[in-house]
């Protein structure tokens, strides 16, 4: 959303309050991220240390293997750094 | 049916808070603002007031607690002075921008070092920006007075801003006076409960004070100037409603003997009260003077100050305050502000006093008087910036 679609201050809630539940699922962090984590799939050995770890729960998990939710990534690289097969890699962000 | 009761400035103010059945107190003690929860205090002990009374371990958390005690819909009113105000500094934002409804007695004293419990406004005037409404009242009648129509303002739908009530710290608070009260019924139906705007309600979940970065913060505080631009029609309400009640006309401002004076002097609190009385001695010499006091400083009353210096030809800003290294103290500059905004030439200069708790006494204010009559005739202002009462 560009700045002007956004509410300005006349319709916004008062005091900077959220009037509804469950809202931060509509905040996309994935917009913070410097750097994205790379899983290789055929390294890594679905162990899950990385979807324990993650702090956003940003790791999804699959049948046998896991992903990244990107939309919600920040890119910290805790996972790679957990990561005990070396199956994942944090690679710039080139927008 | 009002009576008088012999209170100081402290009493009048827990008083008043005591009629206005406040749900929450939290407060720290600090001089010289303790006797106003100290006596607030034995209210509650006694049983005639039903408030939660939270007995903190530090201004910070005083002022916490308020937020979190006025965001579920309580009335809550504190009270400090001086580095406990600068120790509630951060949240007194908090509170405001969270549209707090909030009441608070600060009896002003300065700021260390070196340390000092005496009177000056220099604590209310470095959170003069929080976006607070201030008010300074001269005499504990006022302070009782304007504690009541905090409230109404406070509260309001229409304002939802806290107020601080500024009493002068020793010279009114602890300075005994017959004070007019009224009666626990009248003060009720005058300021009602409380309806709170926004609810904590567990059944619909709300989200206060979340992060709002670069896309939403912007707006949110242009909001709250809004809503401190939009208070003056709920003042001037209130104050109308309570002149009814009590035959006391409360304003903006309080303008003395300004009908025809050619030089006048703009104070806030106590000190007012000794310019009127120099003044009206004056008068009886046949030296033309008068006095403006501005009993709401935030929002500030810029269309009633000017109006009331339609006719002198000079003006005495008097500052308890400094600000080192601006051109003005406080006050004097919102003055030359608005003067400059509305191309209004007329000369001021400003008086910094009574820093510390100095007396300004009757012959100070008298030289002060006979310095702005001086420059009304010869239109020179000779020191912009004086100081007075210093060695």
């Amino acid at each position: 959303m560009s700045e002007e679609q956004k509410p300005g201050w006349r319709s916004i809630p008062i005091a900077g309050i959220i009037t509804e539940p469950g809202s931060a699922m509509k905040y996309k962090t994935g917009d913070w991220r410097a750097y994205r984590p790379i899983i290789d799939e055929e390294k890594c050995v679905n162990c899950l240390l990385c979807w324990i770890y993650c702090p956003d729960a940003a790791i999804k998990r699959g049948e046998e293997k896991v992903s990244v939710d990107y939309e919600y990534c920040k890119g910290c690289g805790i996972c790679a750094n957990e990561c005990p097969v070396g199956a994942i890699k944090m690679v710039e962000e080139r927008r | 049916m009002s009576r008088i009761l012999g209170l100081t400035g402290n009493g009048a103010v827990a008083y008043a808070v005591k009629q206005c059945e406040v749900d929450v107190v939290a407060a720290y003690p600090i001089t010289p603002q303790t006797l106003i929860v100290e006596e607030f205090s034995e209210f509650v002990h006694n049983g005639e007031v039903h408030t939660e009374f939270v007995c903190v371990e530090s201004e910070h958390s005083a002022m916490s607690a308020c937020v979190g005690a006025s965001l579920t819909g309580a009335r809550v009113f504190t009270a400090t002075a001086s580095q406990g105000l600068a120790l509630m500094h951060e949240i007194l934002y908090i509170a405001s921008t969270l549209r707090c409804p909030i009441v608070m007695g600060v009896v002003n004293r300065t700021l260390s070092a070196p340390i000092n419990i005496h009177c000056d406004h220099s604590d209310m005037m470095g959170s003069r920006d929080c976006g607070w409404i201030q008010v300074y009242v001269e005499n504990a009648q006022e302070a009782y007075d304007w504690v009541l129509q905090a409230f109404r303002i406070a509260e309001s739908p229409e304002v939802l801003l806290p107020v601080t009530v500024n009493l002068d710290g020793f010279i009114l608070s602890h300075s005994l006076e017959g004070v007019e009260v009224l009666d626990d019924e009248e003060v009720r139906s005058f300021v009602s409960t409380r309806k709170p705007v926004i609810t904590i309600d567990p059944n619909k979940p709300i989200t206060v004070g979340p992060i709002c970065f670069t896309d939403f913060y912007f707006e949110t505080k242009r909001q709250h100037v809004e809503a401190m631009n939009q208070s003056p029609k709920t003042i001037n309400e209130v104050n109308g409603e309570f002149a009814e009640l009590t035959g006391r006309r409360y304003n903006f401002i309080e303008t003395y003997m300004m009908e025809d004076a050619e030089a006048a002097i703009i104070c806030l609190g106590s000190t007012a009260g000794t310019a009127k009385a120099v003044a009206k001695r004056m008068r009886g010499r046949g030296k033309k003077v008068g006095v403006i006091k501005p009993w709401v400083y935030r929002p500030f009353p810029a269309e009633q100050i000017l109006k009331s210096v339609e006719n002198i030809g000079s003006l005495a800003v008097l500052d308890r305050a400094c600000s080192v290294g601006a051109p003005y103290g406080p006050l004097c500059s919102d003055i030359a502000a608005v003067l400059y905004k509305e191309n209004v030439k007329l000369n001021i200069f400003n008086v910094i006093y009574g820093l510390g708790g100095r007396d300004i006494t009757p012959l100070d204010i008298e030289a002060i008087f006979n310095e702005a009559l001086e420059v009304a005739e010869t239109g020179v202002v000779k020191e912009p910036l004086k100081f007075v009462g210093v060695r």
